[in-house]
């Protein structure tokens, strides 16, 4: 069995900065991460393998060359194999390009029975890259699973919503998003982490994957970002002070002058 | 981006055929031919050992004056309406009037047929509805077929769908079935005075950062909306429209998953982002005891309890409570955040509270920035005095 694991290297959110004066991110220092769902996605086919040593696990994405520090990671997480699809021409895309880029990868790999990816990526937190890439390469998309069981060529899996969840079944080659309910991460372990660094990293452009530059990057993104800016905060209110008793008081009687309660 | 066949290079090899991920090539005497299915993805063009299939632009390929309208996906589940639909409607209606078009709901399910009524008082002016019993229940591949049918032939310029885990599943697979964009969890859409195109804003980086979208080239142009953040559209009884049936046929296997059972949890969604009143506990409760004070008083006011991502990880509360740019966008009367810092992607999902009122024992929390009324103290001590003066 092979399974490919679809994963993205972000910026930690919970440590990005917003310069005050210029009101834009501060990029640098920042630490760049394997994103949490993806992590959750590696360890779901990690994990089929630790079942069956016959398993293939391979890690794929998208992303400048420094993205094979994370590579290395998924490896010595115990991945078998990364790919990396690196390109002048990939840059700026949108889902509809990314998803393109990365279905052109998939088919060059070829042959594989489960696609995982996390559901989404926390800089951009769309989780249309999964879904769209499915399409793309027209096998079934199962999103939001928090439970994956394998049934010979059929899956079993759970798909979170937001009352429960629905137990469905589907046949594979099939991809999978997944959420951080599926599991629990596993560390990198020091046996593959000495085994990471020796192994060869697969670095494709377009031409490998027969995509033109047209066909990808921000040139076939139909989105535009037409501005970004900071968010606006509510501005700050009335501090009450006194005794917890007076606070609580003066609290309810300026709720309550409001008619809001 | 578009492709079409140069039938004078085209020797009939097929080669485009078996590559085309869509199904949208058939040889008709020996030549490609582009079908309605073709996604302008590009696999044919770079697999032609032949050159006989080039790209075209855009324009060439959709003429974007025939879109019109805006459409709203009438999400439905157990034959009942999701509140974001209502919300989809205000806002649809908003947009519609400005570009100077109308209002449709497209509508997927079994035995459906009252709910047409329903979104016409909601201000619909045709509901689309495909009834079908395989659509009682949404799957990925009934649902995309059957919406992108409705798409190709009927040409919206806009589609709005709810960010539910469905509208989330759905919206990225009509997108690419398309050949147009999708911008996801928009917190505000406008029309650009201008050219009437829709300019739509998300927040990025986890809330840190704002992005205004646009789609400037591909039709329809396509959000999807967080449930919770537009204002829901007026019920005006006896309102009339147009149906129209959409025609629905499966073949065999084209519906790839199989739903075993649906499962029921939680069900407290619902009430937070309807509700007026949300008492949310961070990691300054302590404990998962804490809960149960938040509890009282949410219950003394005919509300519920939130909470933050840090209670939600720490497994003190489902994840289904939990407020934020991750969890849930709320817009209660009153916001009362216990013990919560105030993160910004806290602030993301709740900072269009009509009052916040924030309780931390940290004066320097970044939560005071936002609240309305700031309490600096302990929760353990406020809340139960705060009980006793309501």
């Amino acid at each position: 069995m092979k399974i490919l694991v679809c994963v993205k290297q972000v910026p930690d959110t919970n440590e990005v900065k917003i310069d005050p004066v210029k009101g834009t991110l501060i990029r640098e220092g920042v630490p760049s991460i394997l994103n949490p769902d993806d992590a959750n996605a590696l360890e779901a086919a990690l994990a089929i393998k630790d079942n069956d040593p016959n398993v293939k696990v391979s890690v794929l994405t998208m992303g400048p060359p420094q993205a094979t520090e994370m590579l290395r990671e998924c490896l010595s997480m115990g991945a078998d194999d990364a790919y990396l699809l690196s390109d002048r021409a990939f840059g700026g895309a949108d889902t509809w390009s990314t998803s393109n880029t990365l279905a052109a990868g998939i088919r060059k790999i070829g042959d594989l029975d489960i696609i995982f990816a996390g559901r989404q990526a926390i800089d951009g937190d769309t989780a249309q890259v999964g879904p769209q890439t499915a399409q793309r390469l027209n096998i079934p998309v199962v999103t939001y699973v928090q439970n994956v069981e394998l049934a010979g060529d059929k899956v079993i899996v759970q798909r979170q919503m937001e009352d429960g969840y629905e137990l469905i079944e589907v046949k594979t080659p099939c991809l999978l998003t997944a959420v951080k309910e599926l599991n629990e991460p596993r560390y990198m372990s020091i046996y593959n982490i000495v085994d990471a660094c020796s192994k060869e990293i697969t670095v494709w452009g377009h031409e490998d994957i027969k995509l033109s530059p047209e066909n990808c990057g921000l040139k076939a993104s139909p989105t535009q970002v037409f501005r970004s800016f900071t968010p606006p905060t509510k501005g700050k209110g009335e501090m009450l002070t006194g005794t917890t008793a007076e606070v609580s008081k003066s609290l309810i009687s300026k709720l309550k002058g409001l008619h809001v309660i | 981006m578009a492709v079409k066949v140069i039938v004078e290079k085209c020797k009939g090899c097929s080669i485009c055929v078996n590559s085309c991920p869509f199904s949208a090539i058939e040889m008709e005497n020996k030549i490609a031919v582009i079908g309605d299915a073709c996604t302008g993805c590009g696999v044919c063009v770079d697999e032609c050992p032949f050159d006989a299939i080039e790209k075209i632009e855009e324009a060439v390929k959709k003429d974007l004056s025939a879109y019109k309208g805006v459409w709203v996906f009438a999400e439905q589940r157990e034959g009942k309406l999701m509140p974001v639909v209502i919300e989809l409607l205000g806002e649809a209606k908003k947009l519609a009037t400005e570009i100077g078009t109308d209002v449709s709901a497209v509508l997927c399910g079994d035995k459906v047929d009252d709910l047409t009524q329903e979104l016409f008082a909601y201000g619909a002016d045709k509901v689309y509805f495909a009834d079908h019993p395989e659509l009682k229940n949404y799957r990925t591949d009934a649902y995309t077929k059957v919406i992108q049918e409705a798409i190709n032939q009927y040409k919206p310029e806009i589609i709005l769908l709810g960010a539910t885990h469905i509208g989330r599943d759905l919206g990225p697979c009509l997108a690419v079935r398309c050949d147009t964009g999708l911008t996801a969890d928009c917190t505000k859409l406008e029309i650009d005075p201008e050219d009437k195109k829709i300019r739509q804003t998300r927040p990025a980086f986890g809330g840190n950062l704002m992005a205004t979208i646009i789609c400037p080239n591909h039709r329809p142009q396509m959000s999807t909306v967080r449930p919770g953040v537009m204002d829901k559209a007026e019920y005006v009884a006896g309102r009339e429209g147009v149906a129209i049936r959409l025609d629905v046929s499966f073949g065999d296997d084209e519906i790839r998953t199989k739903i075993i059972k649906i499962v029921k949890q939680a069900g407290e969604l619902a009430s937070l982002t309807d509700a007026e009143f949300i008492v949310s506990g961070g990691m300054g409760l302590g404990n998962q005891e804490g809960f149960e004070l938040l509890k009282k008083l949410a219950d003394k006011l005919g509300g519920t309890i939130g909470s933050s991502r840090a209670c939600v990880d720490s497994g003190w509360i489902d994840h289904s409570y939990q407020v934020g740019q991750t969890g849930t966008t709320v817009k209660p009367k009153i916001y009362f955040a216990c013990g919560i810092s105030g993160a910004i992607q806290h602030l993301a999902g709740m900072q269009s509270s009509d009052y916040i009122i924030a309780i931390n024992k940290n004066e320097n929390a970044p939560i005071f920035e936002v609240a309305d009324y700031g309490i600096v103290g302990d929760l353990y001590e406020v809340i139960p005095a705060i009980l006793e003066a309501l």
